[in-house]
């Protein structure tokens, strides 16, 4: 396997926190490589340190000590304007609580990456096709009735699909899930997961965090994380 | 583009924002109002001092008088520059009515009704001379009677609704005012002989200057029989002031130095003259200097109002930091989504700071339109006070004002309007500097670690 495969390859990342007087220990000491078009489960108990691995892996935080390279670019080397781009067009995020806009609708929920990178000249000249791209991902996503509604106003799981929608408006090339259906019953779970799987035989790479062997279960590969540090990778 | 999406969405469905939105209108509304009305009552005074003086004036405060002042005012009619001359006889008289043994002091003014409204408003003033101010001495009862001109406070009293109770012509009523008459050393005339100077003089018309001071002390009579009441006719005349009217084009301050370099080269040539010791205490002042005593206090009060306001200004200022910290608190999540999809700490603030411009713009304009609306309807407001509970804000038998200046002056309102949008966005910039500067992972994932 060729150096170029790897998407993303973190070595040896070490993270703590203060709590009070005391410093929490969160990574010690991580090597996780992904492969284009992988889809990867890190699974570890509460308090493991699977979510600040993939914050780190998604420029949301940064390691203390260790690497992280995104197609071969170390991202500790970008700029806080390049970890914006980094964040808006390379990777996208699915939050175990949707995070979605309550103030924006389904649709401007989707849109908001597009948005977001441009300004209000560059947005008018791209609102069309923005628009009609998001309209076109509720679509794949059973969600096109719902494109006028507020957050508030749809199921947990029509939540985290539009969220799902809204991490994919910039075509990625990696989607980060952060306990996609850890808020959601099981079968609206299996409906995310299906989403998950489709969108990886599209091609799509995948990291997703999970506490649930089972749920791991769906991923190509499962990463294990025990007190700060990979043990297994099946 | 999403900033400016955010930003609205934020101020209308944040019940909490009405609250920013209300204190930002309350403080625009009361300094408005505040602010209309005593800048209008600050120019309005001064408008009507201005018309009182004229432009300049050179003059003396000692009760003496200067001489040769109708040279002065023959070499300043011959100017270009100048549109009125009034020379004036000002002194103190004790004044009572015929048959009251009654009497009290006032001010007297002695000038020629013709050329001093000319030099100033004060044919303006008048009630039943107005259109014909040269007839201002002359009672329309009897027109060979001498007469005089009374401060309107001295003649009519106001009704129970603080208003003047005018009559269609002046009533009958003879005054005796008596003088003190000086020599140009400055000694009682008459000493010795125990006498003052008395005339009599009889009521022809009442001037209404609007400045309370004048209008309840000051009795005006002709130049000539002022003087002679004063002590100040004889080979050499003397007079206490001259009053001026520059024309229209002359700026003040210009027209001032004119004056004064004229008085002073005027000085210097009759520096071997008699009574020349006499034109040392002779000042020449701008209008606004000669009535710097009653002006500054105004203008105290009116500064006094500002520092009171801007301290208005700084409670809305904390105002908005605490709901903008309230809202920015309850934001947090949203800051971290925006974050998440790539959004720099900049595009934050400016997002916090253009929702902290909409809460004071919409608050200013809240504040201005109700402001209007008050002072459209403010003396109604306060006549409607008045008749209802014997109310008044300004008791007009005290402040010589007729209704409450209600003109709003686009400068004042544009200044408002700027100070309320700059204190919203300086309430609003430390909560939008920690927001932008907050870490995504702790608002997203706190929970997750």
């Amino acid at each position: 396997m060729s150096k170029d495969d790897f998407i993303l390859r973190a070595e040896g990342l070490h993270k703590s926190y203060r709590m009070g007087a005391t410093e929490v220990k969160v990574l010690k000491g991580v090597d996780l490589a992904v492969k284009k078009g992988e889809f990867v489960a890190i699974v570890g108990a509460s308090g493991s340190g699977k979510s600040t691995l993939l914050h780190i892996l998604g420029a949301l935080d940064r390691p203390d000590n260790g690497v992280v390279k995104f197609e071969g670019r170390d991202l500790n080397q970008h700029s806080g304007s390049e970890l914006n781009r980094f964040r808006n067009k390379m990777v996208g995020f699915v939050f175990q609580f949707y995070h979605l806009l309550d103030e924006l609708s389904v649709l401007e929920n989707v849109f908001l990456p597009v948005m977001a990178s441009r300004s209000v000249v560059g947005w008018f000249a791209c609102r069309r096709w923005a628009k009609s791209r998001a309209r076109e991902l509720l679509v794949q996503l059973g969600l096109h009735e719902r494109a006028n509604h507020k957050p508030y106003q749809l199921s947990g799981g029509e939540r985290q699909r539009v969220a799902i929608g809204r991490a994919l408006m910039n075509e990625p090339r990696l989607l980060l899930a952060d306990e996609p259906t850890g808020n959601l019953d099981s079968a609206t779970g299996n409906g995310i997961l299906r989403v998950f799987e489709e969108l990886n035989r599209a091609g799509q790479t995948i990291v997703m965090v999970t506490h649930d062997e089972r749920i791991a279960q769906r991923a190509g590969r499962i990463v294990t994380l025990v007190d700060g540090k990979i043990t297994d990778s099946i | 583009m999403y900033k400016v999406i955010l930003a609205i969405r934020y101020l209308i469905k944040r019940r909490i924002t009405y609250f920013a939105v209300l204190a930002v209108a309350l403080c625009v509304f009361i300094v408005v109002v505040v602010m209309t009305v005593m800048t209008g009552l600050v120019s309005d005074f001064k408008q009507k001092n201005h018309d009182f003086v004229g432009d300049c004036v050179v003059g003396t405060k000692s009760l003496v008088g200067f001489a040769y002042y109708e040279e002065f005012v023959k070499i300043l009619e011959k100017t270009d520059f100048i549109e009125g001359v009034s020379p004036v006889i000002k002194s103190y008289a004790l004044i009572s009515s015929r048959g009251s043994e009654r009497s009290y002091g006032v001010e007297i003014m002695g000038l020629d009704p013709v050329r001093h409204s000319g030099a100033t408003g004060f044919g303006r003033t008048l009630y039943y001379r107005k259109g014909d101010v040269a007839k201002a001495f002359e009672p329309t009862y009897d027109s060979n009677l001498p007469g005089c001109v009374l401060g309107i406070d001295l003649a009519l009293q106001r009704d129970a609704n603080s208003r003047y109770p005018y009559a269609v012509s002046p009533a009958e009523i003879g005054f005796s005012v008596s003088c003190f008459p000086l020599t140009a050393k400055g000694a009682l005339a008459k000493a010795g002989l125990g006498e003052v100077n008395t005339q009599t003089f009889y009521y022809s018309d009442h001037s209404h200057s609007g400045l309370a001071r004048v209008d309840s002390s000051l009795v005006y009579l002709l130049f000539e029989q002022a003087q002679l009441l004063c002590g100040m006719a004889g080979p050499v005349e003397r007079a206490n002031a001259v009053h001026i009217k520059f024309k229209p084009n002359v700026k003040l301050k210009a027209g001032r130095e004119k004056v004064a370099s004229l008085w002073q080269k005027f000085k210097q040539e009759k520096a071997g003259e008699k009574q020349a010791n006499l034109l040392d205490t002779v000042t020449v002042q701008g209008w606004k200097d000669y009535r710097r005593a009653y002006i500054a206090a105004m203008e105290k009060e009116q500064t006094m109002m500002t520092v009171m306001f801007a301290f208005v200004g700084i409670t809305t200022v904390f105002i908005v930091f605490v709901v903008f910290y309230m809202i920015i608190s309850h934001k947090s999540k949203d800051i971290g989504i925006l974050k998440s999809i790539g959004v720099s700490n900049a595009d934050i603030i400016e997002l916090f700071s253009g929702f902290a411009f909409l809460v004071g713009l919409l608050g200013s304009g809240v504040g201005l339109f109700a402001g209007w609306l008050f002072l459209l309807k403010i003396n109604r407001i306060e006549n409607w006070l008045f008749e209802r509970f014997d109310f008044q804000l300004w008791d007009r038998t005290i402040y010589a004002i007729g209704d409450i200046p209600n003109q709003m002056k686009l400068g004042v309102l544009v200044v408002i309007v700027v100070s309320a949008i700059v204190a919203c966005l300086a309430g609003a910039l430390v909560p939008s500097w920690q927001a932008a500067t907050s870490k995504p992972i702790e608002t997203l994932q706190v929970s997750q670690l």
